[in-house]
Parts: structure tokens; sequence; C-alpha cells
């Protein structure tokens, strides 16, 4: 089953994915388009990987892979949903996008093994986590001016349960700008897969239901620019839409 | 007199009544009594952001490695971290001691609790979005690097106290010159003041609102001060800060941890 979070109305509620279209918990089934989407699960806790991906890792010049997993937080205000804009600060001359799966934690869990930590999860959903490079420093680094930005990780259209996906670590990662592909990889080469990553945060931190891991991206990020449409993909799990607005769009200046 | 919000252990909705700090009282319903004899939740429900390296004296530390590998250059932009919910515990609750570890450092820093939602806001009138100030022990497994963001030695469970309350802005006059005392087993083992922050309070919300909103309810941590105490097992941890009150905790072996504990 597919689940979704959605605006429609005046009344924001839960939502699933059907044959006939999109039904809401109240009965209606209306279009994807007549939605707002919003994140399929609201953000509490939420981790993210950096250099997850050895391709990705030597693409920003790191000549070794990491020995234990890079993780950062990211705060509520950086998350939007499917088909949401994304602000470009003007003065950026790099801000490229991460196509990346995200896991969501289903139950509490502490000190858990790799061989049940998928006990340990409710589902899947898709995440663009953004960075900004121009802002990078080697402080906490990448610190949140990079990586927790208003509007900058899209997550979204869907939560898709667990069961549903056999096996999360075998599933094509794409992005598309304006239709073009720019990015390309696989789960499969994650250097720290999903099991381990809930066994590493696990064992010094207690995981929570509703918790997500957005579990890093492989090569391919490019620049992007104003009006772009950014289209990150999981196999299975679905199309997250983006677009990418000037400052002005927010009257900022 | 100051008006302090705070919520009992237990009870959902939020309590105020008047602090004084002179006498250590806290006042409410028309009864009176010291913060000892109450136990209270964690008084506030959002984001809760760190800073490093704003105090003068920790920033010195470090200065003279700024320019060499792996920093390369001197920070230019507030550096933030979360303390997520995990970590969130209340006054008087154990902060556990986890397996293999013999000591924890203990951060003794002002909260700031933002009172609306603060998005590329100045410093002139940054603390028309300030609801008031509570103490934070930001609590982490002692670390020498600042290079990766630290959340194996900041995130784990109960490493974050924070209360007893939230003070009203409007009883402080200027947050940035408070002085700020930690107590351990009731021995004086730190002192510093905000006035030695390098970006003060409202500088410090008009650089980080730059780049992100600040929610109600939200905390911004002002920094931690050079020479962070250690903790140990079965140390009472006391943090003062001026006008603000006193936020107690004591340091309990994880395992040991039972009943009313977080983990």
């Amino acid at each position: 089953m597919r689940h979704a979070r959605v605006a429609y109305n005046g009344l924001i509620q839960n939502a699933m994915d059907t044959e006939a279209g999109i039904q809401l918990e109240d009965g209606r089934i209306v279009e994807e388009s007549e939605v707002t989407w919003l994140p399929p699960v609201e953000p509490k806790t939420v981790f993210t990987l950096g250099l997850n991906f050895a391709d990705h890792a030597a693409e920003l010049s790191f000549k070794e892979a990491p020995k234990e997993p890079l993780v950062f937080l990211k705060g509520p205000n950086t998350f939007i949903g499917h088909r949401g804009e994304t602000v470009r600060p003007s003065d950026v001359t790099f801000m490229h996008y991460e196509c990346e799966l995200a896991v969501v934690i289903g139950k509490t869990a502490k000190n858990v093994k790799k061989e049940e930590a998928y006990d340990y999860v409710r589902g899947y959903t898709v995440a663009n986590d953004y960075a900004l490079r121009d802002y990078l420093e080697n402080y906490y680094r990448p610190n949140l001016r990079v990586k927790n930005r208003d509007t900058c990780t899209p997550i979204g259209p869907w939560l898709v349960d667990k069961e549903d996906i056999e096996d999360p670590m075998n599933l094509q990662l794409t992005t598309y700008v304006n239709g073009e592909i720019t990015q390309q990889g696989s789960t499969a080469d994650m250097i720290f897969s999903v099991p381990h990553l809930i066994e590493y945060l696990s064992g010094f931190m207690t995981l929570n239901s509703g918790d997500i891991i957005l579990t890093g991206t492989p090569k391919g990020s490019v620049d992007t620019k104003v009006g772009d449409e950014v289209i990150t993909e999981v196999e299975g799990i679905g199309r997250l839409v983006n677009t990418i607005v000037g400052e002005e769009a927010f009257q900022t200046n | 007199m100051s008006r302090v919000k705070f919520k009992h252990q237990g009870i959902q909705q939020i309590k105020e009544g008047n602090y004084q700090p002179d006498q250590n009282l806290l006042e409410f319903d028309e009864k009176q009594c010291s913060p000892e004899e109450l136990s209270f939740d964690v008084p506030v429900s959002g984001t809760v952001y760190g800073t490093l390296l704003n105090y003068k004296g920790e920033y010195a530390k470090l200065e003279p490695s700024m320019n060499e590998d792996p920093y390369k250059a001197p920070p230019k932009a507030p550096i933030l971290y979360i303390k997520p919910i995990n970590t969130h515990i209340g006054y008087d609750a154990v902060i556990p001691l986890p397996e293999g570890f013999e000591e924890v450092s203990i951060g003794a820093a002002l909260g700031v609790v933002i009172g609306k939602s603060a998005k590329k806001i100045k410093k002139e009138n940054a603390l028309d979005y300030v609801a008031g100030y509570t103490i934070v022990n930001d609590v982490s497994i002692p670390h020498e690097s600042f290079y990766r963001p630290a959340y194996k030695e900041k995130a784990r469970d109960g490493f974050c106290p924070i209360g007893p309350w939230v003070l009203d802005r409007d009883a402080i006059g200027n947050p940035n010159e408070l002085g700020i005392r930690v107590l351990i087993n009731g021995e004086l083992k730190q002192e510093n003041t905000t006035s030695n922050l390098i970006r003060s309070v409202e500088q410090l919300l008009e650089e980080v609102t730059d780049f992100m909103t600040l929610y109600e309810g939200d905390v911004l941590l002002v920094g931690v001060p050079e020479n962070a105490p250690l903790a140990k097992e079965n140390d009472s941890v006391k943090i003062e800060i001026d006008g603000i009150g006193t936020l107690a905790n004591k340091v309990v072996k994880e395992k040991v941890v039972v009943g009313g504990g977080i983990v």
C-alpha cells in the first residue's frame, strides 16, 4: 500500500493510492493534481547520510570511503512535499539535488542488530536532499547552512509499506532535470546498507516511530537553476517532483 | 519577581508562576516552594539547535589550528547542530552514562526560546521574536575534532536536560551579560558569562534566521563555554544562570536507569 498526507479543500488528511485515484480518509477520490502534497510522514528526528556511495564520495574528491557512517540531522523547516517549490538563493553558484531512498522507522529501536533491523522499518519514501555547496565549511561538515535550509528537502510523494518492497538494497535511483536523466545509481552500491545504518544509529541512541533516515546519494550531482523541474525517482517507491524558484518568489529581498 | 512557564511532571498543560531569583522560590497557585520540591517536565516542545564555537575562549582554543587540515580556514557562519527529541529530559531526570564511558562533558548553555516564526530577522528587533530563556545542559561524550557532525557524541538518550522553566524574556534586561556556573556535587567547576559570546544573542538570531526559519517553541543554544567540566557516575550536576534559575540532574549508568529514566 502507498500512503500520503495531503491537504484537500482546507483539510489535512491521510490518503492512499488506489486504481481509481487518490482516496482520502473521508472517502473522496481525487486526482494527483487536485491536492497539496505534504511530507508523507510529519518529520521529527531525520537523519541524513553523507558520502554513503563510493562513486559519489570519489566525485567529491574523497580518496577513501568513510570508516563509519557520516550522519547529520535536519530540522522541520527544510521539508516540503511532492510538487513543492525549493528556493535557490541568488548568491549561490552550485546547488545540486541528491536523489535518496528514505527509510521510515516503524517502532522504537535501541541496540538493534542488522539481522533484525527490517523489523523496525515501517516503509520507504523518496527524498531530494539539496546541497548548497557554496556554503560548505569544515566545521561539523556538512553544516545546517548547507543542508538545513528552508524548502531544501522535498520528500514524498508516497510512504510505501515495507512489505511491498522485496529488496530495498537493490533499487534504481534516477534523477531527471527538465526531463533529461542526470543521475543514475542503485541502492545496491551503498557503503552502509539500511540494516547497517539502523544498527549503527540505534547502537548509540533510541530511534522512534516516524523517524526518517535519508540514506545518501550516488554520483551525478549537477547544478540546478531557477525554473528547473527536478524529479527524483526511486524504483518501486515513487517519483518526487520539485521545482526550483528564485528568492523573489518569497519576497525576501 | 519574574514570570515563568513550566510543566509539572506528568501533566500536559503549561503552568504559570513567578520566580524569585534572590530567594530561589517559585510561586504558583498562591503557594510558595523551592524548585527542589517539585518535579518538572521539559518546558519546551520545538527543535533544539546548538551552536558551536560561540564563546571567545572556546574559539581561541581552536584558533591556532583553524588554518590547518581539516579546517583549512576559520568559520564564517554560525555552526549549528540539533539535539533531537531522544536527548530531551527535564529537571531532576537522570543523565544516562553510556556503557563504556567513564565521563560526560557538561555543556552549560543559555537556551533562547523562540516566541514566533523568525526568518531573516535583524538584530535590532531580534528579541521581539524571543519568548524567553531556559537553561540547557548540552551533554556530550568528550571529543576533540569539530570536523564532522558529532551526533554519536551529542545525540545520546538523555543528553539534553532542559528547564526547569521558560523565564519570560522581559525578566532579563540583557541576555548578553548573564553569569553561568556549573556545580558538580556542590563544588563550583566552571564560571563564565554570556558577555564572552562572539555573536550576541541578537546577532546569532540574525545570522541563523538568514538561512533557516526558527519556529515558535524552538530553542537556540547560544553556545557552550570552554573547558566544559566532566561528570562521572552518580555525580550531581547543577547549572545556574543569573536570573533564570538552576537546572539540576544526576549522572547514572545507563544500565542502572529504570522507571522514570528515558532508557
